[in-house]
């Protein structure tokens, strides 16, 4: 079972030393140990090499993350993810522990055979889901995740979304679908619900940024939270006993895991090639890089349509699987949850679209138009080393995108181990077509797709482009007749999301103004902050403060009373034990 | 009988291609003359086209290599989606490679590079089309999936064929189909960039949508554009018309089946777009920041439809 | 129970049915007051057109009565009455959106939610058909309780309370085959004092606070002075219970 995990993982890594070796530093030690970490989380057999394991992956990528730790901002990141991890970790412990009492033991073995109560493992499950989720950057554990992503090196930006985000999937997909036996639907509405709001939320803050990577950051926790509303109808499906569903919805989130990995990662890649070369992290300074580096400019275009979910790539046949594992409500026998189901799929329509949009403009702020600033306008092809790491992450969305039937044929495994099922269905009408459920219920094939889109277009330009009117004649641009437009006159990234930061204006705390500079030119000013401080983070850091204030009320600087408390204490205990 | 029916399948595609002008050179001229003009012949789309077609390109000195391809993927993209819909005959092979998520993904992509391009050369107007386009088709993708959850939670199918074979099969009143059709029609609208959500006569600089993507272009490339959208209204028609009046519609490959099925789907078109027409002669265009409630009153179309399938059509 | 199984009758209530729920969100959220009084009469319209339908799938000619008494008073009457209230009123260009329509919605498409779910247990045999509709009757009833809650005007009140009535008629016909004709007319006659009773009160509160807005009538609580004093001018603690 474990090597199927790191089958599943193996491309990921194999990735993660390639760009490794393609990055200008040499972060050598922790970037290692950080790999390791994970590597044993995934090996891991029992609870302890788990934790410890866990440890080492979060510690190793606080370094990584306070690597640059000149800048106050990276250092106030680390500390935030630091904190964060911490909490986290503490969570799946006591998680661990709740299995690890009931079962007498913290090998996985003894886990699984432990008999759990309903109400313990609904315990166990909130722990872990806790604990996990705030590793994965679900809303509203997801504060650090912004801040931390940026703030590490690029190829480890790439590793961190691509690999450990995943690394805390593993993990949640071993301790509910493995080590707690059975699973109840309940869990699944609580695991699509905050799903939902993880996706919706988390587009919408990408589409409202700015910063490359920090647009980059937010779109993982959106798209993590498509891989939990995948394992949410997973739940709900094995939770109310249709087993061949709940095997689809579960194929479905492992392959957005997979693809993630690889589209993110390519993304990342993409900016990390444009931080090279242009030294711009912030979208409004960039414009017109495609014809400057026109082989990143292709790379990450495929990166942009594969992660917008849109066929023919990768990131579409995981989102149909989804969509298509959700269309199978109606053999559920609650109504309530019949209706419900859908509407998380709207949810999730509307996040793809958003996506779309996101990275409309992306690309076309940071690709299309003309340069904003010097340094992109000098911008330079990246050395062959990067650019081939890119190309190869993008052969593979495409392939991933094409071939879904053996895609899913080695995905498979997984869920015949844990699940004790596989979809055998998907692939039962050859490699050609993709038919989750039967092939009068829903079919997609994408070679043909790809195929017919090819022959199609070949034969638009060849029957466009014969004879005389082949020619075609550079002009200014026509722009209604207005003057010949300069690079200030473009729309900027932060004018293309006004309309939608019009409509969902309300998720956030937006502060817009409008006033004059000293030299009297108007001024715009904009600030967007994430509700969830207010509503999540504030109130907890009360809470902590003003019971931190009553802590210290029993510091009085006496030792005996420090010695009382002691006793109080074992006395306490003592009676507990016995 | 599969290299009829493929040959059948490419049949009605190079018939999407052909009647698509028609349809828009239909509502053209029923629009006109609702508005006491006498218009422009119905074949007047043709011509254009024809006009475009052999004249020369002009491209900007600031677009880049994705200006000049971005219309052949559109028109592609758009021409293979409206290719799975079937238009005269149910049983095409074509339907099976793509269902109505596929369908809704592939004019999603033309819809991305057309924002792509829209933005490439530089101008605001481009900016400004591609990101009203991105809100609109934001706000309509959930209610187009609503709606055709609603379809399938009752045909238990996303594939296109099976839905319409359901519908002929089991004919009842179904108020959840009646949501969805609503709630499709208003997508629908918002999607092809017609009033009250976009206006695609306006040159009007400050209200247009679609046409502020395509103001750059010129030549065979605006041809390639200008066809994608009508065969975009097209499908969006033949979508409507097939799914929810199936009747007519050919059941094999005969001739005399196919026949019907192209005289019933004509008919069926030409209500629909004088349906359209009228529409939009009643109605005005709104302002972009109205488009939202309007794609919202989709929405609860379609979700009023679902549950009405859970409430209303489901026992026990 | 599939709809295909079902007689074609049956298949018209149902349709009528998710119409006039269909209108009941319509009224939630319209924002004129005018075009939300059509939508009322609308409303009472389907609701006569579903008596009308029940009546004829079953044996009850009293149902005829009833549903010529309903279309009547609340298609026809009762819009009319309002009507001509706003005209005098000086209201019927009145616009009043919702201070958030899409979370109003939400909370509507719960609410139906909610409503079916209530109504599952009610297992009868073969009254399936039945049960549904009285999920749909008290999902009317709901939202038009929700339009009381969160909107401000006084006679966008008078037509949540009015769709609740209807909701309540549409349970009592698709499920008791309507109630007895005594009943009904009783009710009916209630319907319509209450009607003219709103009327009457209608002019009595924008005699005395010059609105019809139910916030400003938090003002009643002070005193009597202040009261007076208060409808003149706007006072700080008139425009803080606007913001509420």
């Amino acid at each position: 079972m474990v090597s199927v995990a790191v089958g599943l993982y193996g491309p990921a890594y194999v990735r993660g030393f390639e760009h490794g070796r393609d990055s200008l530093t040499a972060l050598g030690g922790f970037a290692g140990l950080f790999l390791s970490g994970m590597l044993l989380v995934v090996l891991a057999d029992d609870a302890f090499l788990f934790m410890v394991a866990w440890e080492v992956m979060s510690l190793s990528s606080y370094f990584l993350v306070a690597f640059q730790h000149e800048n106050a901002a990276n250092r106030r990141a680390a500390f935030l993810y630091l904190l964060m991890a911490h909490i986290g970790g503490l969570a799946i412990l006591l998680g661990y522990g709740v299995l690890a009492s009931f079962g007498g033991g913290f090998a996985f073995e003894a886990m699984r055979a432990a008999p759990l109560t309903p109400g313990w493992a609904s315990v166990a499950f909130v722990l872990a889901f806790i604990g996990f989720g705030m590793k994965a950057g679900l809303v509203p554990l997801h504060a650090w995740l912004p801040e931390a992503h940026p703030a590490a090196p690029s190829h480890i930006s790439a590793l961190m979304s691509g690999v450990m985000l995943k690394v805390a999937v593993y993990g949640f997909i071993r301790f509910v679908f493995d080590l707690l036996g059975e699973v109840q639907w309940q869990w699944g509405v609580a695991v699509l619900a905050i799903g939902s709001v993880s996706a919706l939320t988390g587009v919408l803050a990408a589409l409202l940024q700015t910063d490359l990577k920090r647009l980059l950051a937010y779109s993982s926790v959106e798209n993590l939270g498509i891989i939990f509303i995948g394992l949410g109808l997973a739940l709900v499906f094995l939770g109310t006993g249709h087993a061949p569903l709940g095997t689809l919805a579960f194929v479905a989130a492992l392959y957005h895991v997979l693809n993630h990995a690889l589209f993110k990662g390519l993304l990342f890649l993409g900016a990390g090639a444009i931080l090279h070369s242009t030294h711009e992290r912030d979208l409004e300074q960039m414009g017109g890089l495609l014809r400057r580096m026109p082989w990143t400019g292709l790379f990450f275009l495929i990166g942009c349509i594969a992660i917008a979910a849109l066929p023919p790539f990768n990131g579409f046949v995981s989102e149909w699987l989804t969509f298509q594992a959700a269309l199978q409500t109606w053999q559920l026998e609650s109504g309530v949850l019949r209706s419900l189901i859908p509407i998380v799929s709207a949810v999730l329509a509307l996040t793809g679209a958003l996506v779309a949009a996101t990275f409309v403009k992306v690309y076309g702020v940071a690709f299309l138009g003309q340069a904003r600033s010097r340094h992109v306008r000098h911008a330079r092809q990246v050395p062959f080393g990067m650019r081939a790491g890119q190309g190869w992450l993008a052969g593979l969305c495409l392939l991933f995108g094409v071939l879904p039937t053996a895609v899913i044929s080695v995905i498979d495994g997984v869920p015949r181990q844990l699940l004790g099922a596989g979809l055998p269905q998907a692939a039962a009408h050859g490699w050609l077509w993709l038919t989750p459920v039967s092939p009068a219920t829903a079919s997609y094939s994408a070679p043909l797709v790809v195929v017919l889109l090819a022959v199609l277009t070949a034969l638009a330009l060849w029957s466009l482009r014969r004879g005389a009117v082949r020619r075609v004649r550079r002009c200014d641009a026509w722009d209604c007749g207005f003057a010949p437009p300069t690079a200030r006159m473009q729309y900027t990234a932060t004018a293309f999301a006004q309309p939608i930061r019009q409509v969902f204006g309300l998720l956030f705390h937006i502060e817009e103004s409008v006033g004059r500079r000293e030299d009297g030119a108007p001024r715009y000013q904009l600030s967007i902050g994430d509700r969830s401080w207010d509503l999540f983070y504030a109130p907890v850091m009360r809470a902590v403060e003003s019971a931190s204030r009553r802590v210290v009320r029993l510091q009085s600087g006496n030792v005996r009373v420090y010695l009382g408390w002691t006793l109080a204490t074992l006395v306490l205990l003592l009676w507990i034990i016995s | 009988m599969t290299a009829v029916a493929w040959g059948a399948a490419l049949l009605q595609a190079l018939l999407y291609a052909a009647l698509a002008p028609l349809l828009v050179g239909w509502i053209r001229k029923v629009k006109a003359r609702l508005q006491n003009r006498r218009g422009a012949p119905v074949l007047q789309p043709y011509r254009d086209l024809r006009k475009l077609l052999v004249k020369e390109a002009r491209v900007a000195h600031t677009a880049s290599p994705l200006f000049r391809a971005a219309p052949y993927i559109v028109f592609v993209t758009t021409w293979l989606a409206a290719s799975t819909v079937p238009l005269v005959a149910v049983s095409l092979p074509t339907a099976a490679i793509a269902d109505i998520i596929v369908l809704v993904g592939l004019l999603a992509l033309a819809r991305f590079f057309l924002a792509l391009a829209g933005m490439d050369v530089g101008t605001a107007f481009g900016g400004m089309g591609a990101s009203r386009e991105m809100l609109v088709s934001a706000l309509a993708e959930p209610a187009m999936l609503m709606a055709v959850f609603t379809l399938a939670m009752s045909a238990h199918s996303t594939n296109l064929a099976s839905v319409i074979d359901y519908q002929l099969g089991a004919f009842a009143l179904r108020p959840s189909f009646l949501f969805a059709l609503g709630g499709l029609i208003l997508v629908a609208i918002a999607e092809t960039g017609r009033i009250p959500v976009d206006n695609p006569a306006t040159h009007l600089e400050l209200t247009m949508i679609h046409e502020a993507m395509l103001l750059e272009y010129s030549g065979r490339h605006l041809a390639l554009m200008e066809w994608a959208a009508q065969l975009k209204l097209l499908l969006y028609g033949a979508l409507i018309a097939n799914i929810f009046f199936p009747w007519g519609i050919g059941q094999s490959f005969t001739p005399a089946d196919l026949g019907i099925g192209l005289a019933a789907v004509f008919l069926k078109l030409l209500a629909l777009g004088a349906a359209l027409a009228i529409g939009e002669t009643v109605l005005a265009k709104m302002r972009l920041f109205r488009a939202p409630a309007f794609l919202n009153l989709a929405l609860l179309l379609a979700l009023l439809g679902l549950l009405s399938h859970v409430i209303l059509e489901v026992g026990a | 129970m599939s709809p295909t199984l079902l007689p074609l009758l049956q298949q018209i209530v149902l349709v009528l049915a998710a119409i006039v729920l269909f209108t009941s969100f319509v009224l939630l959220a319209q924002a004129r007051l005018v075009a939300a009084i059509h939508a009322f009469a609308w409303q009472g319209a389907l609701v006569a057109a579903v008596t009308t339908v029940v009546a004829a799938t079953g044996q009850t000619h009293h149902l005829y009565f009833s549903a010529l008494l309903t279309l009547v008073l609340k298609a026809l009457l009762i819009p009319w009455m309002l009507h001509r209230l706003t005209r005098r009123l000086a209201l019927d260009r009145h616009v009043e959106s919702l201070h958030r329509p899409a979370l109003v919605i939400m909370a509507a498409v719960a609410l139906v939610i909610f409503s079916y779910w209530l109504v599952l247990p009610i297992v009868q045999q073969e009254m399936t058909f039945t049960r549904n509709i009285v999920a749909i009757s008290l999902a009317v009833v709901l939202i038009g309780l929700l339009m009381m809650v969160f909107r401000q005007q006084a006679v966008a009140q008078v037509l949540g309370f009015m769709s609740m009535e209807n909701g309540l008629f549409l349970a009592a016909v698709s499920a008791t085959a309507g109630m007895p004709l005594v009943v009904e007319l009783g009710v009916a006659f209630d319907v319509l004092v209450a009607m003219v009773l709103f009327g009457v009160f209608f002019f009595q509160i924008r005699e005395s606070i010059d609105s019809l807005d139910v916030d400003r009538l938090n003002r009643l609580t002070e005193t009597a002075e202040e009261g007076i004093v208060a409808a003149g001018r706007t006072t700080p603690r008139a425009v803080a219970g606007e913001d509420g």
